[in-house]
């Protein structure tokens, strides 16, 4: 459940989002715009990676600008490119790095590793150099780190673009199965199949906001 | 390069990587006292017969061995045409020593377990400004992103030798350069949204 109330941000260069007040608490929720419309910002604001110069942002009821460290434990973030976002050499050590910073004993660490590497069938690559998985397996491993930490919503951006058609129905596979609540910025339309609720971005401001059929095609009539 | 942790249940991959890490340092400083070449390539044969004796296959010292044999050949070279062969035979005999003890390490080590050593060793250092948290957190990420670092050149490379510009030093290092740093943006990103806290650490 997030809230922005008149959200405007710049990074030095001109406005990149303006005058943003929405509430979100649909479980599946698509973010559109063509590149340069502040989706990504928008993205990065729900678990405080960025705090806007003016208005609000809460996650859960608690604000990003005040209680940052809380909400990113709330909210999960994957990247579009997971060489951003894998820090550790191996994909077991990865995972562990974000448990251990919640605080984890050693025991609860090593039990959600097992279930994640298992539950999404990479056991067998645990101790493999990460630069050496798929571009596939790297994604899904990204967002395992993420899945470990258990947080009550997953924002991803454009977490299909850098995968092969198998990977991409895999990942998409995977994200609707989950229990959290997921916003996904994306270009790909099909990949908003069956979520409740698209936002489209144009030039830093809410251009639509509607059920996914409607704002696909407002969103359509835009760029074309 | 950083050689990845290969699994094992050999003694060395059961010794605790404190002790691994100071015999490391300790082999690494008593190498640069020995002057006999006779001795050093006594030596450097040892440490190969290390990788049998921990479960690893001699292939793994080759590959330990290959990335820096073009440096290391021309240092030898180097030092034959400067000092004589047994000097050139002293200093490959130690290269080879220090690559095979330090690959031997880090194949029987987990990272994460080198880190958390790392972690614990810089504590003491808290009290003079030194973070430990972060101190452990650059190794980690200095050994994940040595290939990554590797393949940003590679693509760079193959980008300007399709524009004829491959023996163009600046044409190479300026978009290597301004990707790294790119890079180094997300990744800072990255951990934050993963929890990290330099405080606190993650040991």
């Amino acid at each position: 459940m997030f809230a922005l109330e008149n959200v405007s941000h710049d990074f030095g260069e001109g406005p990149v989002l303006t005058g943003i007040t929405v509430r979100l608490a649909e479980r599946r929720i698509g973010i559109l715009g063509a590149n340069g419309s502040g989706k990504s910002t928008f993205a990065r604001l729900l678990n405080g990676l960025v705090v806007p110069r003016e208005g609000t942002v809460s996650a859960f009821g608690r604000s990003t600008r005040s209680d940052g460290k809380a909400v990113r434990r709330d909210v999960g973030f994957v990247f579009q490119n997971p060489d951003s976002q894998i820090v550790m050499p191996t994909l077991e050590e990865d995972i562990a790095f974000g448990l251990k910073n919640l605080g984890l004993p050693p025991a609860e660490v090593t039990s959600r590793i097992e279930a994640e590497l298992n539950r999404y069938d990479l056991a067998a690559h645990r101790s493999r150099p990460v630069h050496t998985l798929s571009g596939g397996q790297k994604q899904l491993a990204a967002l395992i780190g993420v899945l470990a930490m258990r947080p009550r919503a997953i924002v991803l951006d454009e977490p299909t673009t850098l995968l092969d058609h198998r990977n991409r129905k895999r990942l998409l596979a995977v994200l609707a199965g989950l229990e959290q609540q997921v916003i996904m910025v994306t270009h790909d339309l099909e990949a908003l199949a069956g979520f409740d609720r698209v936002l489209v971005f144009e030039e830093g401001r809410l251009f639509a906001d509607a059920a996914p059929e409607d704002a696909i095609a407002r969103y359509r009539a835009l760029i074309d | 390069m950083f050689a990845p942790f290969r699994p094992g249940s050999s003694w060395l991959h059961r010794a605790r990587p404190a002790t691994k890490l100071l015999a490391l340092a300790a082999a690494g400083t008593g190498l640069f006292l020995i002057e006999s070449p006779a001795l050093m390539s006594a030596l450097a044969a040892l440490a190969l017969a290390l990788f049998p004796l921990s479960g690893l296959p001699l292939q793994a010292a080759a590959a330990q061995l290959r990335p820096v044999a073009l440096l290391g050949a021309l240092i030898v070279l180097v030092q034959a045409f400067v000092g004589g062969p047994e000097t050139a035979l002293l200093v490959g005999a130690r290269l080879v020593a220090l690559l095979l003890l330090a690959g031997l390490i880090t194949l029987t080590t987990r990272t994460q377990d080198m880190i958390n050593t790392l972690e614990r060793a810089l504590r003491p250092l808290a009290r003079f400004g030194v973070n430990p948290a972060r101190g452990a957190l650059a190794l980690s990420l200095a050994v994940r992103f040595i290939p990554i670092t590797a393949q940003i050149v590679a693509d760079v490379r193959e980008a300007q030798r399709v524009r004829g510009l491959e023996n163009n030093i600046l044409a190479l290092t300026v978009p290597t350069i301004i990707r790294a740093l790119r890079l180094t943006d997300e990744v800072a990103d990255a951990i934050e949204a993963r929890g990290f806290d330099p405080e606190k650490g993650t040991s």
